[in-house]
Order: C-alpha cells, then structure tokens, then sequence
C-alpha cells in the first residue's frame, strides 16, 4: 500500500508549524508593546507618567565628595553592599603638576573611587605640592536619549519610562548582561541576590510621589540639581542651573545624548 | 605576564591597574568562559556547513567523502550553540521569552530567530533529504532499536522510486544554496553581538561580523580535517589524500583572507589610534600577550601559513605521512589559535575598563559554572553527540547510496 504521507503534506505540516510558532511570536510581541504602555512600575496609583519630565544634573564644583549620596542611595534602593554594585558612585580626580620643563600644560591623572566613594576619601599619597587641581565627580545612570542599553535588551525588560526614567522589570529581565555590556558609563550591574539587571531608577517610588531622589536630599552642598522639566516650580533650580552655567555630557561622541549634564566638567572625566 | 600564566592555573583574587569604574570592579568578568565558547562552537557548525556546501553547490568532487561527516559536525555542534549562552544566564528558566517576547531591536533577541531558523529550516531539511532514501534502505535491513530509529526518522516516507529521489536531491540542493547565506548570517549575528556594542572600543567595530565569519569557515574546515583523519585512524582506514590535499587547498585560502582582514583590522584600529587605543595596546602586549601574538597569532594562523603554503607549492615532492602530519598540524593550530580569538575578543573586551584608564586581570578558575572544568564539559558534549550521530548515520554497516557517494568503489574510507 502506498504511503498516505508525501513529501508534499509533511512539508506543508512543517511550514503549518512554522508559521504557527511566528504567529505566536507576533501576537506575544503586540502584547509585550501593550504591556510597555502600561507596565508596572512602584508609581502610585493614578501617576500620569507623561505629564512628567524628570532630570538630574550635577555641579561638579560642589561636590565635596562626603560620600553620603552613595550611601543614602544603596540604604533607599536596598542596593547590594558588595564593593561592586552602585547605582550612584563618586569619582576623585587628582591632576598631577605637569614635571619642570617637560612642556605639558597637566601632569598625570590619578583616579580613585574606593568602595564607590561611600565611605568618603582618604588623603591622597601624593603629595600635596605635587596637585595642580583635584575634584569629585558625582555619576549615576546618564538617562540618554538614545539608550544602548534598552536597544539591546533581548526581552524589553529594561524600559524608557514617558517621564524620562530608564527603568528594569526585574520579574521580566533573564540576567544576560547584554545591557551592562552595552552602557557605556559603567552605570549598570547584576545584582548578585536576584541575578537581574540592575540601576539608578531616580528613586522612582519617591519621584512619582512628588519626593526627591535620596542623593538629591540628602546631599549637603546642593551638588545634585533634580527637577521636573514639564512642571517648573517657582524659580526652578533646574532651570536655573541650566540658564546659569555652561553644560556638558559624558562620552558625547557615543551618540548616545545623556539627558543628565554637568557643569564644570573637565576633559579628563569620561 | 609570568602572572597571567599561572593565572590561568591558580584561583587569584582579581587584580586591577589604574581606575575602573565600581561596577566593572566585580570578581569575575560578567561574560565569562562560557561565552568564549559560543561564538566558537557556533562558528564550527558555520564553517562545517559551507564545508558541506562545496560539495553540494560547488561540485567540488575530491570533497564527497567528507560531505556526510561535514553535515552531521554542523548538527552536532549546532545542538550544543545555545547551551553555553543557557547556562550563563541570571534566570535560565526565562529564555523562552526570547523567542515569544522578543525585543526587535536587540541582537541577541534576532539570534533566537536566526539560530532556530538555520537549525529547522536549513540543518535538518537538508539532512533529511540527504539520507531519506538510505533511512528507508537501512530500516528494511536493520532490527531493533535501530530499525525503529531509521523508521522513525524517514518520517514516514518511503517512496524511493528514481523521481522521488531525484526530487530530494534538488530540493536539497535548494535547501544548500539557501543554507550557505544562512550560515554567513547565522555567524555574522554572532559577530554583530559584538560587533554593535559601541560601548566598548575593543568590540565595537563594522569588521567585527565579518572576522567572525571568516574565521568561522577557517575553523569549520579545520575541524572537518580533525574529524576526518581521526575517523580514519578510528576505523583503521586509509585517508583518501586527493580528499586531505582539497582540504588542505581549501583551509589554506580561507586562512590567508581571514589572515588578511583580521590584520586589516588591526592595521586599522594602530593607524587611527582612536580613543582608547593606548589602553587597547597596552592589554594587548601585557594581559592577551599569550592568547593573541602567540596563540592567535603565530600558533593559529603564522605556522598554519607556513605548513599549508609549503603544501600548495610543492606537495608532490612531500611523503603521504608527512602531508597529513602536517594538514593534522595544521588544523590542530588552527582550532587552538581560532578559540584564542574567540577568548580575546570576549575577555579582551572586559580586560579594560570602559573609563579607559584601568585594566584587570582575570584568573580562569577550574570549578563553578563559568570554570574551564563546566567549558570543557561543554566543548566535549558535541563530540559525544557527532559519535552517536557517526554512529547511526555513518555506519560502515549500512553505507550509503545516492548521487553523492560515487567515489564508493574507491578503496579509501567512505565516510
């Protein structure tokens, strides 16, 4: 008796498979865009995500580097205490005297973060008269307008909020690393507990509840400047930082547009 | 660099020079050995299909006796592509959303396209119709559980009337010729992983998908030399040497493109001195100082040269013996020096800092999911599974028939 299935019929059931499985692809991948609008983050009930524009800013000529914005941020976030794992850290550039007659206009640059800069810094080995200038640089996530991170995540786990929050769904992110690979500031890592992504979310539990960030209170020298750009308050500290210095942003030839800027940045920072 | 040898040995804490950024400052590489191996295995299974498709496609006859063994190196390594980049993941259990939630504009989402693609639609079509008509032969003869196998895998068709044949023949050459861009792409995804990390200087480079695939082929063909000579020497057979020397012939051009643009690239990457070449420099003649001038450099790809371009010119006046000692040479350097890339791109890119002002140094350790003892563990389970496959489908037993297997009547093995 001859064979009822041909070569026709099975390959027709295969491409039937196929096709199935891409059809469940597609309508996952509707749904997962439908989720992303109304995705769950810890805001409040009732928080309009696009009636909200947040930014942080930074004056790096106040920073003094007392370290209590890292800490106030892994105590707020329960951040991992490991000496790896910051949302917030604080750098210490030393520039070096250049060396008599060598003609160089700055010496070497020496940087240092130790434990992130938490625990504050302790004195320098070098030697007093041998620093032309040293400052602290505070950093966190840069928000960038183009975010590498977000464009590589495999899943869409880590997310562009409405209001300028780049967010990680921590019940969503599969822990590949590729968004740590791909930021290119050093702002992300995997949590060692819950073996997910993990990064500065703006103290989004607080800012949708009309708080500020926990290293913007807490920080004694107003070195950290945050605010909402689409509700400007009565002379607006953010406004006013922006109208009163001259800003820049982190690695600008990246592409990437970090929305958060600096002022006072040196070129040595990157 | 005596610290980098021992390393390799001796779990050390990790060390680093100048400044890195906190986050990078962890105790392990966030990619580690793991994913040194899957840009490797994946690269063999690419290779070893365009192995395949110069038969196939390209008619090159001296190459039938590898045509099988070069199919079933692709499947078996193809099985095992995904396995690393599982195991290293945070929360294996949630990959499946790479395929039902994909995120388009990620790399590695499309991976999950591309690899199930180029499994489903290219490896295992063009297998089946390659051995239908002998899955149908072998399971009238064969008994037991192999009779069920061969049964089971005809998929129920068992029309081996000349038309049905000459039918699998041409869609399966269809199949080749769409299998051949498949593996560039399926290759060249990995090196776009790579490749499209900005990020990150060491990686971030437009000639990354291509090195990838050009080493792929180099370490393909490699491979399917291996596989062949130790098969031969297994079964106590003869090497068919016009076969090895068309090997041979093949391994060495491919060698001398992907020679020439991987030195394109660094030529490039010296005379442009962008950001972040002094780092890149100075991990390069410190921290990959082994892996990259020795092992890829002089053991994968200089004596190669040398061994296989001494061959081409005057392989009439070499000994049988010492030919294929030198085409086993050869492949053996070639398979060490093309992991050695893979490992210098994947940990390279983690040796320095993204601040560009620190380096580290990283210690591979023997236990844990990311130690060499789980790599090579990994590395061997294609082995196993290309035995089982020889096994089945290779079998001196039950040879093979078809349009592919002319040279049968020659006396050397017909794998």
């Amino acid at each position: 008796m001859k064979t009822s299935v041909t070569r026709r019929s099975l390959l027709a059931g295969l491409g039937g498979a196929l096709a199935g499985l891409m059809t469940n692809s597609l309508a996952q991948t509707a749904k997962a865009a439908v989720k992303t609008v109304f995705v769950r983050t810890n805001a409040p009930r009732g928080y309009d995500p696009s009636k909200h524009k947040w930014l942080m800013c930074f004056d790096v000529d106040r920073c003094i580097g007392c370290g209590l914005c890292v800490e106030a941020c892994k105590t707020e976030n329960h951040v991992p205490q490991g000496p790896s794992y910051f949302r917030t850290w604080i750098e210490r550039y030393i520039i070096k005297r250049p060396k008599p007659g060598s003609g160089s206009a700055r010496g070497e640059v020496i940087v240092d973060s130790p434990n992130g800069g938490r625990d504050g810094f302790p004195p320098t080995l070098v030697p007093r008269e041998d620093i032309l200038k040293s400052f602290f640089v505070p950093k966190l996530c840069n928000l960038c307008e183009h975010s590498p991170c977000v464009q590589v995540c495999p899943v869409g786990a880590t997310f562009d909020t409405p209001d300028g929050a780049v967010l990680v769904d921590p019940h969503y992110c599969i822990g590949c690393g590729f968004c740590i690979q791909a930021c290119p500031y050093g702002c992300r890592f995997l949590n060692p507990e819950t073996k997910t992504a993990e990064k500065c979310t703006l103290c989004y539990h607080r800012i949708t509840r009309g708080k500020k960030p926990a290293c913007v209170e807490i920080c004694p020298t107003e070195a950290r400047i945050f605010g909402d750009l689409k509700n400007p308050v009565e002379n607006d500290p953010i406004q006013r930082f922006i109208n009163q210095n001259k800003v820049n942003t982190l690695k600008p030839h990246l592409g990437t547009e970090p929305r958060v800027l600096y002022a006072n940045l040196d070129k040595e920072v990157r | 660099m005596a610290t980098e040898i021992t390393n390799v040995v001796i779990e050390t804490l990790p060390r680093f020079e100048g400044y890195v950024y906190p986050n990078e400052a962890g105790t392990h590489p966030l990619w580690g050995f793991l994913i040194v191996l899957y840009p490797y295995i994946t690269g063999l299974v690419a290779g070893a299909f365009i192995m395949a498709s110069l038969v196939r496609v390209f008619r090159v006859k001296p190459l039938e006796p590898v045509y099988r063994l070069s199919l079933l190196t692709a499947l078996a390594f193809m099985l095992c592509a995904t396995l690393p980049l599982l195991f290293h993941l945070g929360h294996p259990e949630r990959s499946y959303q790479i395929m039902i939630t994909p995120h388009l504009t990620s790399p590695m989402a499309i991976f999950g396209f591309v690899y199930a693609w180029y499994l489903m639609a290219v490896l295992l079509l063009e297998l089946w119709f390659d051995f239908r008509e002998d899955f149908v032969r072998w399971s009238q003869t064969a008994t037991g559980i192999r009779g069920i196998i061969y049964r089971a895998f005809t998929l129920g068709v068992t029309d081996v009337t000349p038309p049905a044949v000459a039918l699998d023949a041409k869609l399966g050459w269809i199949i080749s010729i769409v299998g051949i861009p498949s593996a560039f792409l399926l290759h060249g995804y990995v090196g776009f992983i790579f490749g499209s990390i900005k990020a990150n200087p060491w990686w971030g480079n437009v000639l990354m998908p291509i090195i990838f695939i050009l080493s792929a082929m180099v370490s393909g063909i490699a491979l399917c030399v291996f596989n062949y000579m130790f098969l031969s020497w297994v079964r106590r057979r003869q090497v068919n040497m016009p076969c090895l020397d068309m090997m041979g012939m093949f391994l060495f051009y491919a060698l001398v493109i992907d020679a020439t643009v991987e030195s394109l690239d660094l030529i490039h990457r010296a005379y442009s001195a962008e950001e972040g070449f002094h780092v890149m420099e100075y991990m390069t003649q410190q921290k990959l100082f082994y892996t990259f001038t020795i092992g890829q450099g002089l053991l994968g790809t200089l004596i190669p040269l040398l061994l296989l371009g001494t061959l081409q010119l005057v392989r009439k006046h070499i000994a049988e013996l010492n030919r294929k000692r030198m085409y086993f040479a050869s492949a053996m350097l070639i398979l060490i020096g093309v992991f050695a890339m893979r490992w210098n791109v994947v940990m390279g890119g983690q040796f320095f800092s993204k601040s560009l002002r620190g380096v580290m140094s990283y210690k591979l350790e023997f236990a844990g999911a990311e130690g060499w003892f789980m790599g090579m563990i990994l590395l061997s389970l294609p082995f196993i599974i290309l035995t089982v496959l020889i096994k089945l489908f290779l079998n001196e037993r039950f040879p093979a028939t078809g349009e592919l297997s002319l040279s049968a009547k020659s006396p050397a093995v017909e794998i």
